[in-house]
């Protein structure tokens, strides 16, 4: 597996400041994510990880600081179809009619003229994705009448189907089952290991050390950065989860896995 | 049998009904394709919004010898523009946003009709006249209704994508923002063309019911849009002939019977109506007292 990808570096974060009104939601953020790997973004709610998914995405002016994704801006990068994002589910309507594969679809959009007109290739890869994730036998349902960790494979595959190389989950296992969550990460694992750069937002630890090669802690700037053993270390835990560390997640960096 | 074909047929020997007719059918499909969009993006207020806005510009159209439409766009783009700007400029909530700067605009195309002395007929304008429409008033309705389909036709999956997750919009190099722009562009078109058969008030009511009927009857957008088409269209052609038979308000009537058929698919929809909800429950309970009758769970929505 691919696990080292030397000194290749395809998002660099430098000094990013984000404030909405007053409330500043990253304060000098400086991270950088290497392809082939599997990242994880780790913090508490309000600590900034979707400040700096949606900065990443150019959904939010910086004030400062500089984004780069694959050497060039993000508004480059989303022109050129490398960056996928996968929703929480709280944001997403599961009762809109739209089929799985309408879904996986939409990641072609990008790819097609303005009517949006699929033709043989957006089939072929549509299909492709549905079959990476396992969903090919739920391909006519309902998007909203799949289970949790299924819908979750959906959007993946969504960004599978655009061709991303960076791809952004949100929260990806609040509301799945510990089968499910296996099965994500192998599928998350073996996504990075073809050379694309995952990056996970979460504050739900207990999946980690499983699924990340790195991990960075955030609490409105990088607390730290590294391999999940040496950051998940109830020192560093408490300075991101600003002294309310959950327990499990101490129980985690004492036993290690 | 005869008696009811003629109660199709008769009508139609009147010129004007023939122009209602056609009138009827054209709102009906450009409401209703519109609608599909408006219910699944929660948009009902903001549709009630810029048909009450419009109502200055019209009567201004009138005092200038302009088109009405060209007023009413105008208007109708204004308050959105306005209730958008308020929404981004200040602490005011949109709900709030809109609230304020619709009722604005209608009290002042009320208090313009009041003291400008003309030909204009409020009720008409209010309710609705698809019994009375000119020959100017139906290139109007052609004029803006069919380039409303017509960009429907073309640009459905962009809107659906925009309905459905604009960040992935987005994210793939597509402005939310044209594509918004777009749906209020038409949004506005609409109802200029609602107005003539429907009026002010109740143009709201063919921008959501066809698309939230059609709503409850299927889990497919392409089915949906259909569904919703057939919705409008049957409401306001029914709707004109009721209105000639019983010499009632058109608009009234056309309202109250997409109202009906929205009745019949919440109380009768397959997947979604009360009356399956209620079978369902029904077994469900059935099937406690008395285990051998229990359905097996879908074996495709076990966790994997």
């Amino acid at each position: 597996m691919n696990r080292s990808s030397g000194d290749r570096v395809d998002v660099s974060i430098r000094d990013v400041r984000v404030s909405y009104g007053g409330t500043v939601a990253l304060d000098g953020v400086d991270v950088s994510f290497a392809p082939g790997l599997v990242h994880g973004l780790i913090g508490m709610n309000g600590s900034g990880k979707s400040s700096l998914y949606k900065a990443m995405m150019g959904l939010v002016p910086t004030s400062s600081g500089t984004i780069s994704l694959f050497g060039v801006s993000p508004k480059e990068a989303r022109k050129s179809q490398r960056v996928a994002y996968a929703p929480q589910s709280e944001i997403v309507d599961w009762n809109f009619p739209v089929s799985v594969t309408d879904v996986v679809m939409m990641g072609r959009y990008g790819h097609m003229g303005w009517r949006r007109h699929a033709r043989a290739d957006d089939h072929k890869a549509v299909a492709e994705a549905l079959a990476r994730v396992d969903l090919e036998d739920l391909s006519d349902r309902q998007i909203g009448a799949l289970s949790g960790g299924q819908r979750k494979r959906a959007f993946v595959a969504r960004g599978l189907a655009q061709g991303a190389e960076l791809m952004l989950l949100d929260e990806p296992f609040a509301g799945v089952d510990k089968k499910s969550e296996a099965t994500m990460t192998k599928l998350l694992r073996s996504l990075a290991a073809d050379g694309r750069t995952i990056i996970v937002s979460t504050h739900d630890l207990i999946a980690v050390p499983a699924l990340c090669d790195r991990v960075s802690l955030i609490n409105r700037r990088i607390i730290a950065s590294g391999e999940p053993s040496e950051i998940l270390v109830p020192e560093l835990l408490t300075e991101a989860f600003g002294g309310f560390v959950p327990q499990e997640a101490l129980q985690l960096a004492k036993a290690p896995a | 049998m005869t008696e009811v074909l003629n109660w199709f047929t008769d009508p139609l020997q009147f010129e004007f009904m023939q122009r209602a007719m056609l009138v009827a059918v054209v709102v009906g499909l450009v409401c209703a394709v519109l609608s599909c969009w408006l219910t699944l993006l929660g948009w009902s207020l903001m549709g009630d919004a810029v048909s009450h806005a419009v109502l200055p510009g019209v009567v201004l159209s009138y005092v200038l010898g302009a088109p009405f439409a060209a007023g009413a766009f105008i208007f109708g783009a204004g308050a959105v523009a306005m209730i958008g700007g308020l929404n981004r400029t200040s602490r005011v909530k949109e709900d709030a946003a809109i609230g304020i700067v619709f009722t604005g605009l209608f009290a002042l195309g009320i208090v313009l009709v009041s003291v400008i002395p003309s030909q204009i007929d409020l009720f008409h304008i209010l309710f609705g006249n698809v019994l009375g429409v000119s020959d100017s008033d139906i290139r109007q309705v052609l004029g803006l209704g069919i380039p409303v389909l017509i960009i429907a036709a073309l640009s459905w999956r962009t809107l659906t994508l925009y309905a459905f997750d604009p960040t992935h919009a987005h994210a793939i190099g597509i402005s939310p923002r044209m594509i918004e722009t777009l749906l209020l562009g038409m949004l506005a078109l609409t109802v200029i063309v609602a107005l003539q058969a429907v009026g002010i008030v109740l143009v709201v009511a063919m921008l959501i019911t066809p698309g939230a009927t059609a709503y409850l009857l299927t889990d497919r957008f392409s089915h949906m849009i259909l569904i919703a088409a057939a919705t409008g269209v049957l409401s306001t052609v029914l709707g004109t002939y009721l209105s000639y038979h019983l010499d009632a308000s058109t608009g009234g009537s056309i309202v109250c019977v997409v109202a009906l058929l929205f009745l019949a698919a919440y109380i009768f929809s397959p997947s979604q109506g009360m009356l399956s909800q209620f079978v369902r429950r029904r077994r469900a309970k059935s099937s406690i007292d008395d285990p051998s009758r229990a359905g097996r769970p879908d074996p495709s929505l076990a966790e994997d």
